[in-house]
């Protein structure tokens, strides 16, 4: 995985064309064009889920990927530019962007044959949202009024319902949040807010292992740390209707094995050729392989929390350390063009993603780098040191930002790797660490306030810099209170435009997404969530 | 005879409790935390982090959650896993595939080595003998790993005679070639040992005397030769049996094979205690059987241990 993260995935049925288009001339959607057949499963590489198969408990990519295709919420992400495409609801109204009125389109059922009404939903929400429930996507319902009843802080829960959600008929329901969210919508293609049905209830348990869903795929069967099996819902009511049989996710634990088995055809998509791989992957594959951007980032994080990091124009010596970062020569040699290097703090693709808001601080400038640390007093000691974890393959690049930094400026860089992912987590969380920190965002959901709110808002839950700018809060606040969903991403660019002045921490690098796929199948295209377009995919005949 | 199996069978509950205590201290004492892992990199939920960790028993003190673990054993209980799945199924599902590796392995062990090692002893510095311990030496000198992926290029990328990786775990001729691969290190040295040891014997005295009696060649070397000769071989093979098992591990990452390798890696890489723990308290287990095999075996082979 990227960043060699867990992370968690919005629902994504579809990928954006012009995105891969975009992307890199070798980046594919299909050897070929002959016929398919609809009837053909494919395989896709996989790895067993670490949680049950609930939606509101898939939040790394093992379970997440399955439950996202056995599952459909309200709405996901338009296939041709990324932005918000309706589903299940007809239409989500409101008209202060706190109170939100959601139409159900009829005929949607459950793979169980049961409709899928306002209740599955409004009782879905309620159960995820429930403490004792334990689920750990359940912080996703904070924005509705009532969970603070149905998720307290610590204790038990004094209710099992949300005031915020009430039920009008089968097919209208309404939303009451804390506060004003323009972008609330654009949160409701996570896959934490499918529909359950009535039968969940009974053995919550029990469908965790036998999930029974509403979206295009429908459950067979689950060999574990084998292969889960699912096939296409013949009622499938979505708009994006499959034009496979199903897919078949294979477990594979190194992604060695996986290339191995794609290149015999033994497996038809992967996620991520394995680093060994990236060098030669788009001659082994020639115009099977994949290249496209992904709603990812690579970021080095300032512990603002420390002394040392704070006071006027401490800002210029984070300043000065951004340039002196080759990111040019670092992507193309150390990273081999997995990587693009980054100009903002949103990541390519995302929409209110705007080029250049980190101006000329994200482009390399040895002399410029030496005024600008001189000019903000220095760096303390003349040495920093940046913590990873030393099991994501982060080792090669920091060392060489580090090197690049020492060769620009003469401050003394070193690489301070913690074993593994949990540990340096622990860490920066702990606020045990020392001046700088690897760091990475990947999109909840594809919009620009999801990269700025979630990181950089005075003590937002992801906010490991400790920043805490009165100006970017209040920018950020402007922006939620916007009319649309446009003007709130507008918003939001304002907002970028401080972390340009404070730099909290540093822009590097946006991920990519290096794949291919077997000459079984066609039209295969990724999105930025990494994913490809699972229904598209076309199996040859 | 019988007290001595009692012994060895009352020796294996000290051990049993030792290995779970020290594994149980390991997997506790790994870095970072399980539950705050499972939210990734975003900031844990504190209620829902509270909740899960009373769940797993991890808001006890470590003395509290081994005592409970080991009452929960004598139930027959392993705990379940963070994805709801009781351990004793995972490792009612994990456990058949590597034995059945480990046997594929211990056959080729047994089929290849042992010959291999009798004729380079039987004729000490013949071509034969040269070409048996060049071969050893450079399997030796191969890392698992690297002579894995070897022959998966080759036999499956290259030739196109197997898949790259095993499709069905529970195909046992699916696992003939990871099972060569994994087996290749022990095979080596049954070889390298068999040889040393017939080498020596053949100018042991009973031999000589075997000669003189003028019994046939194949009872010498049959009844009296190989039967002495194999007692540091079986040694050896009785351990490797343990040690096959839980080696499996890079060999069911390479070809991606659902045995126990599998998913302790996933299981420590999660630090999700009650997998670890089963698991190798089950190769703990495994491998106290199968020393006490050898030991019986020995006294089969060398009646002076019998009575000793």
């Amino acid at each position: 995985m990227p960043a060699g993260t867990r992370v968690r995935w919005a629902v994504v049925s579809a990928t954006s064309v012009a995105l891969v288009a975009t992307g890199c001339g070798s980046s594919g959607s299909g050897s070929g064009g002959g016929s398919s057949d609809t009837s053909k499963t494919f395989t896709y590489q996989s790895s067993e889920p670490q949680n049950p198969l609930q939606p509101a408990n898939a939040n790394e990519t093992g379970g997440g990927r399955i439950v996202q295709n056995l599952f459909k919420g309200l709405a996901d992400y338009d296939p041709s530019n990324g932005k918000l495409r309706m589903q299940v609801a007809d239409k989500i109204d409101t008209s202060d962007a706190q109170n939100y009125t959601v139409t159900l389109k009829s005929g949607w059922t459950f793979h169980d044959g049961t409709p899928v009404t306002a209740k599955s939903f409004v009782d879905a929400w309620n159960w995820a949202a429930n403490t004792n429930n334990n689920q750990i996507n359940s912080s996703w319902f904070a924005d509705i009024e009532g969970y603070k009843d149905i998720h307290p802080e610590s204790g038990s829960p004094t209710t099992d319902k949300m005031s915020g959600l009430a039920v009008q008929d089968d097919t209208h329901f309404t939303i009451k949040l804390y506060n004003k969210v323009s972008y609330f919508p654009f949160k409701l293609g996570y896959v934490a807010f499918s529909p359950l049905p009535e039968g969940f209830y009974k053995d919550p348990a029990g469908y965790g292992q036998k999930p029974v869903g509403n979206g295009p795929y429908e459950f067979v069967s689950w060999d574990h740390n084998s292969q889960v099996v699912t096939k296409t819902f013949a009622n499938y009511q979505g708009v994006d209707k499959p034009k496979n049989g199903g897919v078949v996710f294979k477990m594979y634990t190194t992604s060695e094995a996986a290339y191995a088995d794609l290149q015999s055809n033994n497996l038809d998509v992967m996620d991520q050729v394995p680093p060994s791989a990236l060098a030669n992957y788009k001659n082994d594959l020639g115009d099977r392989a994949i290249d496209a951007p992904q709603g990812a980032i690579q970021n080095i994080g300032f512990t603002l929390y420390q002394a040392d990091w704070q006071g006027q124009d401490k800002n210029k010596v984070r300043q000065g350390l951004s340039m002196a970062i080759d990111r040019d020569t670092i992507t193309k040699t150390v990273l081999q063009n997995s990587r693009k290097p980054a100009s903002a703090w949103v990541a390519e693709g995302v929409d209110g993603y705007k080029a250049g808001t980190c101006g000329d601080f994200c482009t390399y400038n040895a002399d410029k780098a030496k005024q600008l640390i001189t000019e903000g007093g220095g760096v303390p000691g003349n040495a920093i040191k940046i913590t990873y974890n030393a099991d994501g393959g982060h080792k090669e690049w920091v060392d060489a930002v580090c090197n690049s930094i020492r060769q620009a400026t003469g401050v003394n860089c070193t690489g301070d790797p913690k074993t593994d992912f949990k540990t340096a987590r622990a860490a920066i969380t702990g606020h045990q660490i020392n001046g700088l920190f690897r760091t990475g965002w990947v999109q909840d959901y594809p919009l620009n306030a999801n990269f700025l709110a979630d990181v950089y808002r005075t003590g937002a839950a992801s906010n490991d810099t400790g920043y805490s700018s009165p100006e970017f809060d209040k920018l950020a606040n402007e922006a939620d209170q916007a009319a649309s969903v446009e003007d709130t991403a507008t918003g939001y660019q304002k907002a970028e435009a401080q972390l340009a002045i404070d730099m909290p921490a540093i822009p590097l690098w946006y991920y990519r997404t290096n794949s291919g796929f077997s000459t079984k199948v066609q039209n295969v295209a990724f999105d930025s969530f990494g994913n490809p377009a699972w229904t598209q995919v076309e199996v040859k005949g | 005879m019988g007290h001595y199996v009692l012994r060895r069978v009352l020796q294996m509950i000290p051990v049993f409790f030792g290995a779970t205590l020290l594994i149980f201290l390991m997997v506790y004492s790994l870095p970072g935390d399980p539950i705050a892992a499972m939210f990734g990199d975003k900031a844990a939920d504190p209620a829902t982090v509270a909740n899960l960790r009373h769940q797993y028993y991890l808001d006890q003190p470590l003395w509290k959650q081994y005592l409970h673990y080991m009452n929960n054993i004598f139930h027959l209980d392993f705990g379940t896993s963070f994805t709801g799945r009781p351990v004793s199924e995972i490792m009612a599902d994990a456990f058949p595939v590597t034995i059945r590796l480990a046997l594929v392995a211990f056959f080729f062990e047994i089929v290849i080595g042992l010959p291999l090692g009798l004729i380079a002893g039987l004729y000490r510095g013949s071509v034969a003998d040269t070409l048996v311990l060049v071969l050893t030496l450079i399997v030796i000198s191969i890392p698992v790993f690297v002579l894995g992926y070897i022959a998966q290029t080759i036999f499956a990328i290259n030739l196109g005679w197997v898949t790259p990786t095993v499709q069905d775990s529970k195909d046992i001729t699916q696992l003939i070639l990871p099972g060569l691969v994994l087996a290749s290190l022990s095979l080596a040295y049954v070889a390298r040992l068999t040889r040393t040891s017939i080498g020596e014997n053949l100018r042991a005295d009973y031999m000589r005397t075997a000669v003189a009696k003028g019994l046939p060649r194949p009872t010498i070397i049959g009844r009296h030769l190989l039967r002495n000769s194999l007692i540091p071989v079986v040694t050896f093979l009785g351990t490797d049996l343990g040690a096959l098992m839980g080696g499996a591990i890079v060999t069911e990452g390479i070809f991606n094979i659902a045995g126990v390798g599998n998913v302790l890696y996933r299981a420590i890489n999660q630090k999700e205690g009650p997998t670890v723990v089963g698991i190798v308290t089950v190769l703990v287990l495994v491998y106290l059987v199968a020393s006490l095999v050898v030991d019986l075996l020995y006294a089969v082979l060398d009646p002076r241990i019998r009575y000793a």
